[in-house]
Parts: structure tokens; sequence; C-alpha cells
């Protein structure tokens, strides 16, 4: 498991030699190109980013140094700040949506029946597809005149809304619709884990009387936390990033903004507004929270993921 | 007995229909979109929701395709080919040298990079937005008008030709199952590191490559973010910016736009029904194995 095993990387195994000769120099020539990019483009840039957040600097001008005042002012912006409550609103409802969603369909789809293979296609589809594209479908879905879903919700008399126009309806909008595209990739690691549940588990949990519920719930539940905790950190990280579904379906800020994203205020201020200061400081307040959200989540697994 | 039967046929096809059900629900989106783009706007607006159109109007399409000035859909199409095969050549190459070092060579600070490597997968790569933006804008580039790289569709490519830790990591998987022997066999034979890679272990690596090569090929052609930082000129534009632009031009052109969206999907769709497999061993494998 890749990121589960961040916690407990093994030393490099020392193995049954040592080095061989010009070993070094030859690792070094194979790492070139991914030495460069993690100084350039991924972890060095990380701080980077830290000291760009110390000054303002609106790329036409040399920067000017400002200490911590970025970050003070973030704080006192109610567009930040409503764009920290509205992902964190994202994360807390669509993150166990999709894993509930997600855990009952692959134990339906793990089943032997026949067509099943065309079935899981079609709930695997939407995860290819780009979110820019299917955004302009669901746009249409929520048009607020005749869109689908208000006509829809017509025939059982319920009023026109105006969905992602809505303040009240707009982030639920998203959600439905990041979960309709999220759900296949969670639903593939959980059929992977639970195709590797051995048969002879359940039979033994059977020999002893153990009805459906309770083989699901003593058997299948435990050796499936590992791919809980996977999904898990995907989904956490996917709800930090939400952009794309934003901009497409409701570019905030016209009517509303309910559906200001971190992500989305880092590209206004950064790209819009040419804030490079501003927007490196609101990139570093999303570094710490992931950071920290990911250091309580791998610490936790301890308690309640059990590798067999 | 003949009850349990009963009610396991029966359970069966409770089972059978909340999938289906489940199933179309989940192709409705597509099936809208395909519809609403053969439709004429009269028949979008007047027409009840769902009927079907009173004739495929491919119109749309060849309205969607022309729609803007000087460059045609075709032009956005390329661009995402053209940076998809860019970002996929590059990470293939540069991922699987560094899995190579990681599965195979014993070297100083191996663990502590490889941890560095994949807490990067962890970390939104929105974190780094600004300051590659600024790296991007800052060096100099002799090729293009601006005399730097912003402007210009190299940002959205050369990254990939610095590695990775997603394709790292799965590779790395892929080559620590490879018997030592095989390599052990060609280094007597007097084979150096690099041979022993490209004639060993890439071959045999193909299943692996193909995963990375459909996901990273996913990756470019799906992104919005930095074709939407870094382009400025249509003719530059990818399918998915493209689409974003059209949106605020037409606004209520619904046909054309679902036949943007049509286009720009197939192929994808194309790639995932013929290589559903290593999508799915793709999810899985960075999942699960390890």
């Amino acid at each position: 498991m890749a990121l589960a095993d961040l916690r407990r990387i093994a030393p490099p195994r020392a193995g049954r030699r040592g080095p061989r000769a010009g070993e070094g120099r030859w690792a070094l020539l194979f790492l070139a190109p991914t030495l460069v990019g993690l100084a350039l483009l991924s972890a060095g840039p990380i701080v980077a980013a830290f000291g760009i957040s110390l000054t303002s600097w609106d790329l036409l001008t040399a920067p000017e140094f400002v200490g911590l005042d970025n970050f003070f002012a973030l704080f006192r912006d109610p567009r930040f700040l409503i764009a920290l409550r509205n992902t964190a609103f994202y994360t807390f409802i669509s993150v166990p949506l999709g894993m509930f969603l997600s855990l009952g369909l692959a134990i339906a789809l793990n089943q032997a029946l026949r067509g099943i293979a065309l079935i899981r296609t079609a709930y695997f589809l939407p995860v290819v597809t780009s979110a820019t594209a299917v955004g302009l479908v669901w746009a249409w879905i929520y048009s607020p005149v005749d869109g689908i879903l208000n006509q829809f919700i017509g025939v059982f008399g319920f009023p026109a809304q105006k969905w992602v126009s809505d303040p009240f309806w707009a982030m639920p909008a998203i959600i439905v619709m990041s979960v309709w595209q999220g759900l296949g990739t969670s639903v593939i690691v959980f059929l992977a884990g639970l195709q590797g549940i051995p048969q002879e588990y359940y039979d033994a949990a059977s020999v002893d009387g153990a009805g459906r519920w309770s083989r699901f719930r003593r058997v299948t539940l435990p050796l499936l936390t590992p791919s809980i905790f996977f999904n898990g950190i995907l989904a956490l990280i996917g709800a930090f990033q939400v952009f794309d579904q934003v901009y497409v379906l409701a570019r905030p800020g016209k009517p509303t903004q309910a559906t200001i994203t971190l992500i989305y205020f880092i590209y206004e201020n950064g790209f819009k507004n040419f804030k490079m200061g501003y927007a490196a400081a609101a990139s570093w307040i999303l570094f710490l929270i992931v950071a920290a959200l990911s250091v309580v989540y791998f610490r936790s697994q301890r308690r309640w993921v059990h590798y067999q | 007995m003949a009850r349990a039967r009963v009610m396991r046929r029966s359970r069966r096809t409770l089972l059978y229909v909340l999938l289906i059900a489940g199933a179309l629900l989940m192709m409705a989106p597509f099936f809208w979109m395909l519809v609403t783009s053969l439709k004429t706007r009269a028949e979008v607006f007047g027409a009840p929701p769902l009927s079907l159109p009173t004739g495929p109007h491919w119109e749309n399409y060849v309205r969607m395709w022309n729609a803007l000035p000087g460059v045609t859909f075709g032009t956005f199409f390329l661009n995402s080919l053209k940076l998809a095969l860019l970002n996929t050549g590059g990470q293939l190459l540069t991922c699987s040298m560094a899995a190579y070092a990681f599965a195979t060579m014993q070297f100083r600070f191996k663990g502590p990079l490889f941890g560095l490597l994949l807490a990067t997968l962890i970390i939104p790569y929105q974190v780094v937005l600004v300051p590659n933006f600024v790296l991007w804008r800052s060096l100099p580039n002799p090729l293009s008008a601006s005399g730097s790289f912003y402007g210009t569709q190299e940002p959205l490519w050369l990254g990939a030709w610095l590695g990775g830790a997603f394709g790292t990591f799965l590779l790395r998987q892929f080559f620590l199952a490879i018997p030592n022997e095989l390599a052990d066999a060609a280094r007597v034979d007097g084979a150096n590191p690099w041979q022993i890679f490209w004639r060993i272990y890439l071959p045999l690596a193909r299943p692996a490559l193909a995963t990375l090569a459909i996901f990273t090929f996913m990756w470019s052609w799906n992104d919005l973010l930095s074709p939407l930082i870094y382009l400025r000129t249509l003719d530059q534009y990818t399918t998915t910016v493209g689409l974003a632009f059209f949106q605020g031009q037409f606004v209520g052109k619904w046909p054309e736009m679902m036949a943007g969206a049509m286009v720009s999907l197939a192929p994808m769709i194309i790639l995932f029904v013929a290589a559903q497999q290593y999508f799915v061993r793709g999810i899985a494998l960075s999942g699960l194995k390890g």
C-alpha cells in the first residue's frame, strides 16, 4: 500500500552484499531527472512558496518583504474564510458520502453475476472523463431555467431551484457531481480489497454459525480496513483540490460566493489579481492543513487498520 | 428448502435491478450530453427534456468546430494530443529510470529520498502553483517571443520529463518482483546497469508501463488548471481550456457546447473501453500492493 507505507518505510536494505563498485554514480544518473524535479518543481517549491508568502509581489515590480502580513491579512479576509469554510464543508460531506456509497457498491459489484463486467464499466467510466467536459453537461442539468433537474422535480410539484446560483444548493450540487465522478476510483480499490480476502475466512465464519451481517462485521470490514484507509487519504487529498467543477459549474463571485474553494482562491489571487505573495500564503495554509491532517490520519491507522 | 431458494433468487433479482438502475443513473449524464448535442436549439427549449431529437443534427458539431475566429476545435484537440503524448513519454522514461534505481541499487540517502518522493504524492500540486509559475516566468526561453516560458506550452510538459512520485512508485513495485538472477546473469556477461535496465527490466515491465502511460495521458488530457494559467492565446489552447472558453462565449447554446464536450471526451472513452484492465489495475496496484 503506497501511502500507508509512509509511516514504516524500511531503511535501505543493507542487503546480502555491500553496494557494487560505482553503483552510487549509476544511481545518480538514473535519478538525475527525479532529483531535478524534486528540487525545482515539487519539494523545493514548497520552501520557495513560503519565501514568496513573506512578500508583497505583483510580478511587475520587485517583491517587497512584508513578514507575516499576508497571513494576518488572510485571516481577516472574508473571502478566504468563506473558501476555508466551503472546503471544509465539501470535505466533511463528500468524503464519508463517497466512502459509504462506494463500499456498498463494491460489495454489490463483487457478486458473480452474469454481465457484471459491463455493469462495472458503467460505474467506472466517469472516472476517466474530464471534469471540464462533464461539468458542462452538469451545468445543463442544473440549469436554473429549464435544466432537466428542475423539469424532473417539477413533475413531483416542487418549485424550480437555481442550484449552483443558489447559496444553499450550490455546494451540494458540486458535491453530487464530484461524488458521481469519483465513485469509480474508490469502488475499484474496494473491489481489489474484497478480492484479496481469502474465501476460507468466510467458510470458517459460516461453520461457526455467523450470519450475513456478522460475516460482514467480523470478516469483511476488518480485512478491508487497509482499503478504507487508502480510499480515505485519496478522498481527503482530492477534497482539497476541488477546482475544475467549480470553475466550470459555478465560477464563484458572480452570483454568490457559495462555491469558492481554497484552490479557487489561490487561482484567483495568484493568476487573476497577480498577488503572488498573498496566493503563496494561502498555498502554505493549504499545505499546513493537508500535512497536519495526513499526519493525524497516518498516526490513527495503528488503532484501526489491520494488515493481514 | 424451496423457500430459501426463492429467497435467494429474489434477492439476486433485487440486486440486479438496483445495480442496473444505478448504472443507468451513472450513464445518464453522458446520454443526456449525446442527446442534447444532436438536438436543435428549438428542441432543447421547446420539447420535453426526455424526448429524442427529431433527427441527428450533426450541424451542431460543425458549428462548434468552427465557432471561434482564427482557430477550429481541431487546433485544441491537436494541442491536447501533443501535450498528452509528450507528458506520457517523459513520465515513462524518467519514472522508470528512478524506479530502477530504487528497486535494484544501493546508494546513500535512498530511504529518505524515497520517503520525500512519496510525501509529494500527498501534497496537492496546487501548493506549488505560485513558485512554479514564478520559475517558468523567470527562466529565459530564447525560442519564444516573450523571452520566457510564460505564454508557451512548454511548462505543461517539460516537468513530466523530471520524474514523478506515482509512476516511480508503481514501476518500483513491478521491478521489485523481477528476480535478481536475470540481472546477475547479464552482469556476468558484461552488461552495464543501463543495458540491464533497457534490455531486461523495461521489456518485462510492459504491463506496468501501459498502466502509467494511460494514467499520464488521462491526467494530461483532463488537466484544466495548468493550461488555464500558462496559455495566453487561442491557438495554444487545449480542449479543456477551449471548452471553458466556449462556455463563456456561448451562453445557452447547449447543443454546440454538448457537441464540444462529446468530442473532447471521445479519446478518453475509447481509451478506457480499449484498456479498462490497465486502468483498473493501476488504481488497484497503487492502492493495495506493497
